[in-house]
């Protein structure tokens, strides 16, 4: 008796899952549709598609199923897709945290301590460079110059620089990302 | 500020930056902007390219192709439609320099894009953005709006029969699309890796159409040379190298950032001049010019001149114009390792050479540096970075070991100290 209750709220709380997991491919799907839409069917929108779609998506990334439906609406195979995806730097084909934190790692950061930031950013946030924090909102990367050598060591954290980084400045704007949520 | 700053110009590029609001047409507007165009739209076209090519200016994006003769190639040629594409892919570390113009002066650039366009007959043209750069994005996008309205972008520009579209496009993350076939890939939505050349872009660019490409700030300074004429711009700098250039001055300097500088002045006197020098007393190791891609120079040749030719005499370049400080505490091999690393990471995987070539000297730059290399390791690093230079398939791979290449000549030292049988063999090979 008890062990059919038990085996009830499994399959309940399954269908429930997989509807909303579903709901959740659904509306993805949506979005990605609207973004083709508004760009535009040829193979040149592209690379413009698959940027704006992925700052839609929380955990950054071009999942399996974005990639078909890309190539199917714009008449390209899945593999040139894919092949493009990861040819660029800003794409990712796995989930990553909602704020990736990118540390430049080229000479002019590197000569005015961007070593230090990277150690710092590992100790704050408790992971290694190319993880992402176990609550999802941070992804510690690499990345080279970002432009920003007149206020180095610099940092990138979603869309926004940061520039003459510190442990005292690192620690503030850390800890305003995670207030903001 | 003082007599210290007296090589710094502010009247030809930079005249605008901090001065006026980038977001706002009618502060370019008010400061003197868009009379060029005025100007250029009663020309023909081979008076604006004849102006261009008095003023004797070369490319800034680092190859330093005269840009009258470019502009020229586009004009002659009787295939249609012609596309215009400014590079704003700044991704060589240690360049900033047009992120500087992109965010401050976003008019200027603007300005010089129509009115090549308007010059050669464009009717369409792409400002290709690193994907980076999302500040500089955005200006462009309000700048391209605001210049729509005023009618100086779209249909009939100044009220003539001239038109011409502008559509920013963003990079997603490759230092390649920096090279101009690679960029023209990224514009058509394809993985930037370049084509085969010849034939140029002048001939066949983005659609297999000739294409006008050429820097921001090679585009920022058309303004200047129709407002003033192109001879008022090569009075300025040497007889070798016209008009100023904008400096990336970072690495260990008390005041890095942009200056513009008319060609002639010495690398040292940017450094300490307009650089303050290094901080704490420390003196200098080395110093980048270009990028990554550029040679390492020793303190002891800070009083070469920035000049092409002069440059080009002692076989290395300027690039893009950044100059990157290293000071006295860091190791030579840890800074080439980075730099190599940069280049390993960013080849795009097209030809051998260069694919495979970055990840061997990573590897016996690493072998050199903790000290188990010979005089053969010594040997076979030469010879692969010759082998890049000579039969990489475009310039990335060709560029990629100059530092290496130059530190194998200026810090030879630094080699044999780590090399064991170094001084034993040497002689004899």
């Amino acid at each position: 008796m008890r062990k059919g209750i038990i085996a009830l709220f499994i399959v309940i709380f399954l269908t429930i899952y997989h509807k909303k997991i579903k709901l959740r491919e659904e509306t993805f799907t949506m979005q990605l549709l609207q973004v083709i839409e508004k760009h535009g069917r040829t193979p040149e929108d592209l690379l413009n598609i698959l940027l704006e779609y992925q700052d839609t998506v929380k955990t950054n990334y071009l999942s399996e199923q974005d990639i078909k439906l890309v190539a199917t609406e714009l008449n390209i195979p899945e593999n040139k897709v894919y092949s493009t995806i990861s040819f660029y730097s800003l794409f990712s084909t796995t989930p990553r945290g909602k704020y990736i934190i990118q540390v430049c790692s080229d000479v002019p950061c590197y000569v005015n301590n961007s070593v230090n930031i990277v150690n710092e950013l590992e100790a704050m946030l408790n992971i290694k460079m190319g993880q992402t924090t176990s609550d999802g909102l941070f992804t510690l990367e690499f990345t080279s110059c970002i432009g920003c050598c007149d206020i180095a060591p610099a940092i990138r954290i979603g869309k926004e620089l940061y520039g003459n980084m510190n442990k005292e400045n690192l620690q503030k704007i850390i800890s305003e990302y995670r207030r903001k949520k | 500020m003082n007599s210290n700053n007296n090589i710094l110009i502010k009247t030809v590029i930079t005249k605008n930056i901090g001065k006026i609001n980038p977001n706002s047409i009618d502060d370019y507007i008010n400061a003197g902007g868009y009379k060029a165009l005025q100007k250029a739209v009663k020309m023909t076209g081979v008076q604006i390219v004849d102006q261009v090519k008095a003023s004797n200016l070369k490319g800034r994006g680092g190859a330093g192709f005269p840009t009258g003769i470019k502009m020229e190639a586009v004009l002659n040629t009787d295939v249609t439609p012609k596309y215009l594409v400014c590079n704003a892919d700044e991704g060589e570390p240690g360049n900033f320099k047009d992120k500087l113009l992109l965010e401050n002066d976003p008019h200027q650039m603007l300005e010089g894009i129509i009115i090549a366009a308007v010059a050669l007959n464009i009717q369409k043209g792409y400002i290709y953005i690193r994907g980076e750069y999302n500040k500089a994005i955005e200006i462009i996008n309000l700048a391209i709006e605001q210049a729509t309205k005023k009618g100086f972008v779209g249909k009939n520009i100044c009220s003539t029969n001239f038109s011409l579209d502008l559509e920013v496009r963003s990079g997603a993350g490759a230092y390649i699309c920096g090279e101009e076939f690679a960029l023209i890939e990224s514009i058509e939505g394809k993985s930037g890796r370049p084509r085969n050349k010849p034939p140029f872009p002048t001939v066949s660019g983005v659609n297999s159409k000739p294409t006008l490409i050429n820097n921001v700030e090679t585009f920022s300074v058309l303004p200047f040379i129709i407002n003033e004429g192109g001879k008022v711009y090569a009075e300025i700098g040497t007889a070798t190298s016209s008009g100023t250039k904008l400096i990336s001055l970072s690495g260990n300097v008390k005041n890095p950032g942009v200056y513009e500088v008319p060609f002639g002045v010495t690398v040292g006197q940017v450094i300490e001049q307009l650089g303050g020098g290094v901080p704490n007393n420390l003196k200098i190791k080395m110093v980048q010019l270009g990028g990554a891609s550029g040679p390492i120079i020793p303190p002891s040749m800070l009083d070469i001149k920035l000049d092409y030719k002069e440059m080009a005499d002692l076989g290395i370049s300027m690039g893009s114009g950044a100059i990157i400080v290293i000071d006295e505490r860091f190791e030579m091999f840890d800074i080439i390792k980075k730099i190599m690393n940069f280049f390993r990471h960013e080849s795009c995987g097209k030809c051998t050479p260069c694919r495979e070539g970055n990840r061997q000297i990573l590897k016996l730059i690493s072998k050199i540096d903790n000290g188990t290399a010979t005089i053969k390791d010594l040997k076979l690093l030469e010879t692969l970075c010759s082998v890049m230079v000579s039969t990489s398939f475009c310039g990335l791979g060709q560029a990629a070991p100059t530092a290496v290449i130059t530190t194998l000549k200026y810090f030879t030292e630094e080699y044999a100290n780590k090399i064991k049988d170094y001084s034993l063999q040497s002689k004899s090979v």
